[in-house]
């Protein structure tokens, strides 16, 4: 009886290790008093100010556009990265090019922005290109990293569909070009839009590489809230972090229970 | 008529050809477009780092010593300056950094493990109708920021925070505690942030594990401890090196965390590395910590990558 009990418990206890504190982060946000941790009443003036606040809506938009760049180059990338390495078979260089194309996956963060602020800073010395940094380096950058977790996504989705398909098409005459879009392309697109939502989460997010690779006049979301929560918790990051919570859980939330419906009908 | 109808079958024939010929070169351009971008991106910036450790500091834009010079005889003289690595290693600051870096992100492993294991167990062996959905709720908080996760817990441990809360309005202390900016903070906010990347592969071993195995060791009358040793701790060894490295990676050259949990006194090398780099902007010292750092790394990456392939080798 006590073994059987000891894992669900444990499992409940890991799940609230997971979500007491975004709950708790939720909760005061609605807290009419500036202490975050006091609750004093229900107020919604945090969101208020939140909008209010220009230098936080600036940088949310110029964020959301880096990310949308950015995710939309990555998934192309990705895609081509991801289809030589399911659909090449065994070509010369392909293990340093599945080497090459991972890396980025365990490259320490602070490494990638300090490498690409180098790259950059020496290519401008050079060709004068890139003239100052802001959006366009911090877009290569995030396309760079993220491109690794979509080439991920597509692949084994790839790896999972049926090749008989691909190879029914080129047995009728199809090219390979036709094959890819009339075929192939419609059965992974469902890994393409998760990959595409993936890169744009982490571009949306990510605050050392930015950090690296900004300039003057260009601080995204993350780079902002840092510098205020370094200070300490503030009510209004509270708010804004719950914005954020509740349309990323819509839309996973969402996304699965679409995933479980069809699953069944194969 | 025939001279009718051939020309736009020959047009056909000859798209097709194009395309055909187009679909050759294609797989050319397949390669070619993601090879080229990170080549320039990714490996070409990692050798400029590896160059500048290499340089000599200097005051001015930028901050070090050209390593390539052309002598007033033509000739071409490469300065190598290892003084950057020495630096490193003369001073007990880089050296605790590294040392305590692989410390805190090891015992954060360990017990990102112990939390992990239970839960994904309990998701392998429950009925596949809820699979999914634990799975996701697993997942979930990944998805939302990072940044603002580990902000989650400065609410959470802070001196006036909900722990401290709760605990004085029990009356269990009187006095807060002091929770924030310790390392034990630092602990915390790894094995949160990373949990997820510890259930998944833990949870894809187990799922495959054979419950014949675990039945048939317990008819033979060994003991659930002795089934867990024997049995399921050897067959889930991949997911736990692929689990356990895929939160070492990351917590070895963490920034935020470190910078927001813990106190001055935790050192990590990410947080030197940034410091180097944007209060002291010695761009060539930044620069070796970070080589450094890629080497310390090697071994888990390569760890890491065994163990995915045993992962991927199951499945095949």
């Amino acid at each position: 009886m006590k073994r059987g009990l000891l894992v669900p418990v444990l499992t409940v206890a890991g799940f609230a290790f997971l979500y007491l504190p975004i709950i708790s982060l939720i909760v005061f946000s609605f807290n009419e008093s500036r202490l975050v941790t006091v609750w004093t009443g229900f107020s919604l003036r945090w969101y208020a100010e939140l909008f209010q606040d220009s230098q936080i809506v600036s940088a949310a938009i110029l964020s959301l556009q880096i990310a949308a760049v950015s995710a939309t180059i990555a998934t192309v990338l990705g895609t081509l990265a991801g289809l030589a390495l399911t659909r090449f078979g065994r070509f010369r260089g392909r293990t340093a090019f599945a080497g090459m194309v991972s890396a980025p996956l365990v490259m320490p963060e602070v490494i990638t922005g300090l490498s690409l602020l180098l790259l950059f800073v020496a290519m401008e010395a050079a060709f004068g290109w890139p003239s100052g940094r802001g959006f366009t380096t911090i877009v290569i950058a995030h396309s760079t990293f993220c491109m690794a977790y979509v080439t991920v996504v597509v692949r084994s989705r790839l790896l999972d569909m049926d090749k008989s398909l691909d190879e029914a098409a080129m047995d009728l005459g199809a090219t390979p070009v036709r094959v890819f879009f009339d075929i192939t392309l419609p059965i992974i697109s469902p890994a393409l839009i998760s990959g595409w939502l993936l890169a744009f989460t982490l571009s949306l997010d990510d605050l050392v590489i930015a950090s690296f690779v900004t300039g003057p006049g260009a601080s995204t979301l993350p780079i902002v809230i840092f510098s205020k929560i370094r200070l300490g918790v503030s009510p209004d990051v509270n708010a804004l972090a719950t914005i954020i919570i509740g349309i990323v859980a819509i839309g996973v939330v969402g996304a699965t229970l679409v995933g479980m419906r069809r699953r069944p009908r194969g | 008529m025939s001279s009718l109808a051939e020309p736009p079958r020959r047009v056909w024939t000859f798209i097709a050809e194009r395309l055909g010929r187009w679909g050759i070169n294609g797989r050319v351009a397949v390669l070619l477009a993601p090879t080229l971008w990170l080549v320039v991106f990714f490996v070409l910036p990692l050798l400029v780092v590896f160059k500048i450790a290499l340089s000599a500091f200097a005051m001015g834009r930028p901050p070090y010593l050209p390593m390539f010079e052309w002598g007033a005889d033509e000739s071409l003289s490469i300065t190598l300056h290892f003084s950057n690595f020495l630096f490193l290693l003369r001073d007990t600051l880089y050296v605790n950094a590294y040392v305590n870096s692989v410390r805190i992100a090891a015992i954060s492993t360990v017990m990102a493990l112990l939390i992990a294991f239970p839960m994904a167990w309990y998701i392998a062996r429950s009925d596949e109708k809820y699979r999914n959905l634990l799975l996701m709720l697993v997942i979930l908080p990944f998805w939302t920021s990072f940044l603002l996760r580990v902000y989650a817990w400065m609410g959470f441990l802070g001196r006036n925070g909900v722990i401290n809360n709760v605990l004085m309005s029990l009356g269990i202390i009187d006095q807060p505690l002091t929770m924030l900016q310790t390392e034990g903070a630092v602990f915390v906010g790894i094995v949160y942030t990373y949990l997820p990347f510890m259930v998944l592969p833990l949870y894809t071993t187990l799922v495959k594990l054979d419950q014949n195995l675990i039945e048939a060791s317990s008819d033979l009358g060994a003991k659930p401890f002795t089934t867990f040793w024997t049995i399921i701790l050897p067959l889930s060894m991949p997911g736990i090196i692929a689990g356990s490295m895929l939160v070492f990676i990351p917590a070895i050259g963490e920034f935020v965390i470190p910078a927001l949990l813990g106190g001055a006194e935790t050192l990590m090398i990410g947080r030197v590395l940034w410091d180097e780099f944007f209060s002291n902007r010695d761009w060539p010292v930044a620069s070796a910590v970070a080589i450094v750092m890629l080497v310390i790394l090697l071994v888990p990456i390569l760890l890491l990558n065994h163990a995915q392939n045993a992962v991927v080798e199951k499945d095949a």
